[in-house]
């Protein structure tokens, strides 16, 4: 069942390494860059600078560990993965526009549910959107949340 | 007997209609939600907490409690069902539970998880209200260099020594720790990663992690795996009742489950899984039955949940008496209480005695209302299993989002939730564990101050550390649970073969 080992590195396994490299350089600019210092022992750089030896360190061991075989995931539905994305920039589209948490989070559940391979789009923005109008009236209304209010929100 | 006399008290308060009421109200919504697939209890708690910010702190807590005791009994029916454990510690109950669902055995497979829930909370509860008081009365002497040593531990255990890889676990740990520096220092006023973000000042919000990591990442990672691999409920087939000699070969696994669990969750070791492994592995090795396991032994069901439930009854007694969390459960809650303004810890017993007590004490009340909700009405539960993917998993990330906005409706907020979402996904895909994300995240800036108040006690002096035997011993303690991982080779090996 599993194909024979490939001569070479863990792809995955690098670019984490790599990743995590980049985020200790990142944390050790920003302690540099501290002006603030504490009067006796450990100022708040000194664990800006722990955490990005931390990182560095695991970033290493992570380039090591890339040598050796590792986990290899499975076949992967992008064309899901990237609904579920376009379900999330549309409700922070929404939010970012005013238009309200009811039109965001309807974009979402409906999109969501393309997702997961539905085909009934209006179909899933009409649920979407009694759902979240629901939703908002009973947090908007009887718990006093203050969701974002857009256009459809005012109505009520 | 001061606990018994503040324990009394503390039903007094929680027999009220109206926080009778909240308790009803939390366990259903825990209920609820912990039976959806993919949700663990630390992902109820976060996602329910917004539908308790307005309520009174007293009336909250006590429905926390039972979204807490709900959300893990609901864990467990989606892990016999559907072999979708919501969480590590359930790998174990999916184990034997899916395997005796499959064989037309599901129902008093679900009977034995609720009955040795109950049981073993009950009795971790106890050991809650007893040990907690005295706990307390030591954890009062503890200086700063104590609470770091405490905290050296539980980064250890939560992240290397119970994973099954050490370099992802503390991959998962350092990365909650570089979210932990996020923020204005609160000693100093100093900035740190904030880039110039307004909204980064104050820090991430343990929800926002917690729900991004949890809810986005795991809905991404199962719309990447499902058109390959479509997950179905198994109905429960025949009676939902044990028979008598399931009762028999019952009992006894709650019991030694529970005495397993408790003192591993009331330690600051972290990690619930280790104690359902080690029940697991203890009910192989004593069943009169052991060519069953692995084709769905109930003592491999009821031994594993409780002891289960009762390291996450046990991991309350560092959450409360020393504010110190060791899950990813309890580090939600403790974010629950700071919404409150009330910090866990020895100071809570005496500032509010009342309301720890009353949670206590609610805990108990949560208890046997899972009993009765669960054991009549788990065929209703599982009809919530039947709600198609599409819907199901649209309806979470609305929800999940919903709790984001309700709390804090910026779009940086949200995009930071989405970022959280891809890094959860990815974590998901190549196995880190999430849980030490979110402890470090939360006990990584508790840390960096408690030293740095030692070293100020100190003068700089970071002899400081060794000084004092408390702190020396448990540095000791944190350095040989990281080296424990290479002796543990045994404990991964096992792992493996259950694969």
């Amino acid at each position: 069942m599993q194909p024979p080992a490939r001569p070479g590195f863990h792809r995955p396994t690098l670019i984490i390494g790599v990743g995590l490299f980049a985020l200790a350089a990142v944390t050790w600019f920003d302690a540099r860059s501290m002006t603030i210092r504490a009067n006796y022992g450990m100022g708040a750089d000194a664990a800006s600078y722990f955490v990005a030896a931390f990182l560095a360190a695991l970033g290493a061991g992570h380039l090591i560990a890339a040598m050796r075989p590792g986990i290899r995931a499975g076949d992967t539905d992008w064309a899901g993965v990237g609904w579920v994305m376009l379900a999330l920039v549309g409700l922070i589209g929404s939010i970012w526009a005013g238009a309200g948490f009811i039109i965001g989070s309807t974009l979402l559940f409906a999109f969501t549910a393309r997702s997961f391979g539905r085909r009934a789009l209006p179909a899933d923005l009409l649920i979407g959107l009694a759902l979240s109008t629901l939703i908002f009236l009973l947090f908007n209304k009887l718990l006093q949340l203050a969701l974002p209010m857009g256009p459809l929100e005012r109505l009520f | 007997m001061d606990a018994l006399t503040h324990l009394f008290q503390g039903f007094g308060a929680a027999i009220l209609p109206v926080n009778l009421l909240f308790a009803g109200i939390g366990v259903l919504l825990g209920t609820a939600v912990g039976v959806l697939p993919g949700i663990g209890p630390a992902l109820t708690v976060a996602l329910l907490l917004p539908v308790t910010f307005q309520l009174d702190p007293g009336g909250s807590l006590i429905m926390f409690a039972g979204i807490y005791y709900g959300g893990m009994y609901g864990g467990s029916t989606t892990a016999i069902l559907l072999n979708t454990p919501g969480e590590a510690a359930s790998v174990v109950t999916a184990l034997e539970g899916n395997r005796m669902a499959r064989s037309g055995r599901g129902g008093p497979a679900l009977a034995t998880a609720a009955l040795g829930s109950f049981v073993a909370a009950l009795i971790a509860t106890a050991g809650l209200a007893f040990l907690a008081p005295w706990l307390v009365k030591v954890a009062v002497r503890f200086g700063p260099w104590d609470y770091f040593g405490l905290m050296l531990i539980a980064f250890v255990t939560v992240s290397a020594t119970f994973g099954s890889s050490p370099l992802r676990g503390l991959t998962s740990l350092a990365l909650g720790l570089w979210l932990g520096l996020i923020g204005i220092d609160q000693l100093t006023g100093q900035t740190r990663l904030t880039f110039g973000v307004p909204n980064l000042f104050d820090g991430i919000e343990v929800t926002t992690l917690a729900v991004g990591l949890f809810a986005i990442g795991e809905a991404l990672y199962v719309v990447s795996r499902h058109a390959f691999a479509p997950e179905k409920p198994i109905p429960i087939k025949g009676s939902v009742w044990m028979t008598r000699a399931d009762w028999g070969r019952s009992w006894k696994p709650w019991l030694r489950g529970a005495a397993i669990g408790f003192p591993i969750g009331a330690l600051p070791a972290g990690g619930a899984e280790i104690p359902t492994f080690l029940s697991y592995t203890a009910e192989r090795k004593l069943s009169r039955h052991p060519e069953e396991f692995g084709q769905g032994a109930i003592e491999g069901v009821a031994g594993p949940e409780a002891a289960n439930n009762a390291s996450a009854a046990g991991s309350l007694v560092p959450l409360l008496t020393l504010g110190l969390p060791t899950s990813a459960t309890a580090a939600v809650m403790l974010a629950g209480f700071q919404q409150y303004n009330i910090q866990p810890g020895p100071l809570l017993f005496v500032q509010h005695a009342d309301l720890v007590w009353a949670l206590i004490a609610s805990l108990f009340i949560a208890n046997v209302m899972l009993l009765v909700l669960n054991l009549p009405l788990v065929g209703l539960w599982v009809q919530l299993l039947r709600i198609p993917m599409p819907w199901l998993y649209a309806g979470i990330l609305v929800f999940a989002t919903m709790g984001t906005i309700a709390a804090n409706p910026s779009v940086v907020e949200l995009l930071l939730l989405s970022g959280f979402g891809v890094v959860g996904f990815i974590m998901r895909r190549y196995d880190y564990p999430v849980a030490p994300v979110i402890v470090g995240l939360i006990l990584g800036p508790m840390a960096d101050s408690q030293l740095r108040r030692a070293l100020q006690m100190s003068l700089g002096d970071p002899m400081v550390l060794f000084q004092h035997p408390g702190s020396a011993i448990m540095i000791v303690i944190a350095v040989l649970a990281l080296l424990a991982p290479f002796l543990f080779r045994g404990l991964a090996r096992l792992r493996k073969e259950e694969d």
